[in-house]
């Protein structure tokens, strides 16, 4: 958050730093710190998050939904700020929306990913945010797109973001092969999403899944207890 | 059929007017001792139970280690199925739930439809999010509509979170502890209250910047029952607040009559008017 403590105007001051009744996490920004997954398979998507959202070292939201939808068959991943992710989501979807209307057939998942991307490196400055957009449209099935934080725009059949991503990228790389089921992918998911919030401190809570096809959106929760194991010590 | 609404749909870009009377007020104050903000040192709570939403505060205002208010009134009015408990920079809680209560009062009054929660939510997230910050309000919106009971979390960043419980403000761990422990789904009146004003009053006792007494108010399909205060503070001091001193408490020294001579230098009648 230091880039963004740069820019702010010196003379809107904020609360005061000097003030022991005011504590440290009510002065730092709300961020999802975060793991998000989101996995592709023949005929739809997999994603998949963590559901904690935190000020400094405080959880301001334990049971956060980062899944946010964006139009019937397509959804997003946040991972970032947690306003500026809910903004942007906003807005692409009313311009996705509006897009839709005007063709008078469901959007591409492909349109909805640009648009993201187009907020998201304009404002690349002002904005921290990560998203990983994905879902089914007719033309191309299901598909992945991650818009990263600066704002690339790239395709990839199995994305992870958020600060407990680099935790599984071992993970993901040696368990992930094209061709999986949709019970594999979500069993996949779960268990990088497990992996990565038993190691960062930003994730935790529960396991947010949903899986997009043709059909519809199936979402499901994993709740603390019920979450795959892997330690054993 | 157009719906004109008379809400002013805000300029583009920020609105810092107060910009260069800031930076004049600086230079005032050699060594840049400008007078500190005040700010609300607070504990706040909502809990949504069966029939409604139930918000309670504290009633404390500080300004840095001086309690400036004892009786401050920290649930906002937004409109009569909704109240707004509002912490960090009391001007910017007290002034923004203004804002909003009277948006929502002529949007009402042009449509005819009483506000839902979530348009209340949408008007400070868009608000906030614009002043990127600046604006330090944490509020915890509450109100029941046709759609249900809702409780929402506005955050000074502008982001929102829907949730079933939450205390905010600088007492809020002490406060959600005890609303962890206690919550359930559809808890009844009665039960509701004692939740919150119990952890109001864990907020009180854990935190120096939340204190006397508490306020709790419950909103309902019915109405609303704003019970201020709901609990006093144990410690409150009786002062007489009457200053009235009997005649001869200050001792008489001297006397000296002056009188004055006047003299009728012109004399005008109006006559009025009494029909």
């Amino acid at each position: 958050m230091a880039a963004a403590a740069s820019m702010m105007p010196i003379f809107g001051h904020q609360i005061s730093s000097k003030n022991d009744l005011v504590p440290d996490w009510s002065r730092e920004e709300v961020s999802t710190g975060t793991t998000i997954m989101a996995v592709e398979y023949d005929g739809g998507v997999v994603i998949g998050a963590d559901s904690r959202t935190t000020t400094g070292a405080y959880i301001a939201n334990r049971v956060t939904d980062k899944l946010t939808r964006i139009h019937d068959r397509i959804y997003c991943c946040r991972s970032g700020s947690a306003a500026d992710t809910q903004a942007i989501a906003e807005v692409v979807s009313y311009q996705l929306g509006f897009h839709s209307v005007e063709l008078d057939e469901p959007p591409l998942v492909e349109t909805a990913a640009n648009l993201f991307r187009a907020s998201c490196y304009r404002y690349r400055e002002e904005l921290m945010a990560g998203i990983l957009v994905a879902g089914w449209d007719r033309r191309k099935g299901g598909q992945v797109y991650c818009v990263p934080i600066g704002g690339m725009l790239v395709r990839q059949p199995v994305a992870v973001g958020g600060s407990g991503s680099t935790y599984v990228y071992g993970f993901m790389d040696s368990n992930y092969k094209p061709g999986l089921n949709k019970d594999q992918c979500l069993e996949l998911t779960a268990s990088a999403l497990s992996l990565a919030m038993e190691r960062d401190g930003s994730s935790g809570g529960v396991i947010r899944l949903a899986s997009i096809s043709e059909d519809g959106v199936e979402r499901r929760v994993i709740l603390g207890d019920q979450l795959p194991r892997f330690s054993t010590h | 059929m157009a719906l004109s609404t008379v809400l002013e749909t805000p300029g583009a870009g920020f609105n810092f007017e107060n910009a260069t009377r800031n930076a004049a007020l600086e230079a005032l104050f050699e060594g840049g001792q400008t007078p500190k903000p005040l700010k609300t040192g607070t504990t706040i709570a909502g809990v949504v139970f069966k029939d409604g939403v139930v918000l309670g505060a504290d009633t404390r205002a500080t300004s840095s280690e001086v309690v400036a208010d004892k009786m401050c009134e920290k649930i906002h009015f937004i409109s009569p199925n909704m109240y707004c408990c509002g912490a960090g920079t009391a001007a910017d809680t007290e002034k923004t739930t203004e804002l909003l209560s009277s948006n929502l009062s002529i949007f009402s009054l042009n449509s005819g439809r009483n506000p839902r929660v979530v348009m209340a939510v949408n008007i400070l997230q868009d608000m906030l999010y614009r002043y990127h910050g600046q604006i330090g309000a944490n509020l915890l919106l509450g109100g029941v509509d046709c759609t249900g009971n809702h409780l929402y979390t506005v955050g000074p960043y502008g982001d929102v979170d829907k949730v079933p419980y939450l205390a905010m403000g600088s007492g809020d761990l002490a406060a959600l502890g005890i609303l962890e422990d206690g919550f359930k789904h559809n808890l009844e009146l009665e039960e509701a209250k004692e939740l919150v004003r119990s952890s109001i009053h864990a907020g009180i006792m854990s935190d120096l910047g939340s204190g006397n007494n508490i306020d709790v108010c419950v909103i309902t399909k019915q109405g609303v029952d704003y019970i201020r205060p709901y609990q006093e503070s144990e410690y409150k001091d009786d002062r007489k607040m009457n200053y009235k001193y009997r005649p001869g408490t200050t001792k008489v020294l001297t006397e000296k009559v002056v009188p004055l001579k006047l003299e009728v230098v012109q004399e005008t009648v109006q006559k009025m008017e009494t029909a």
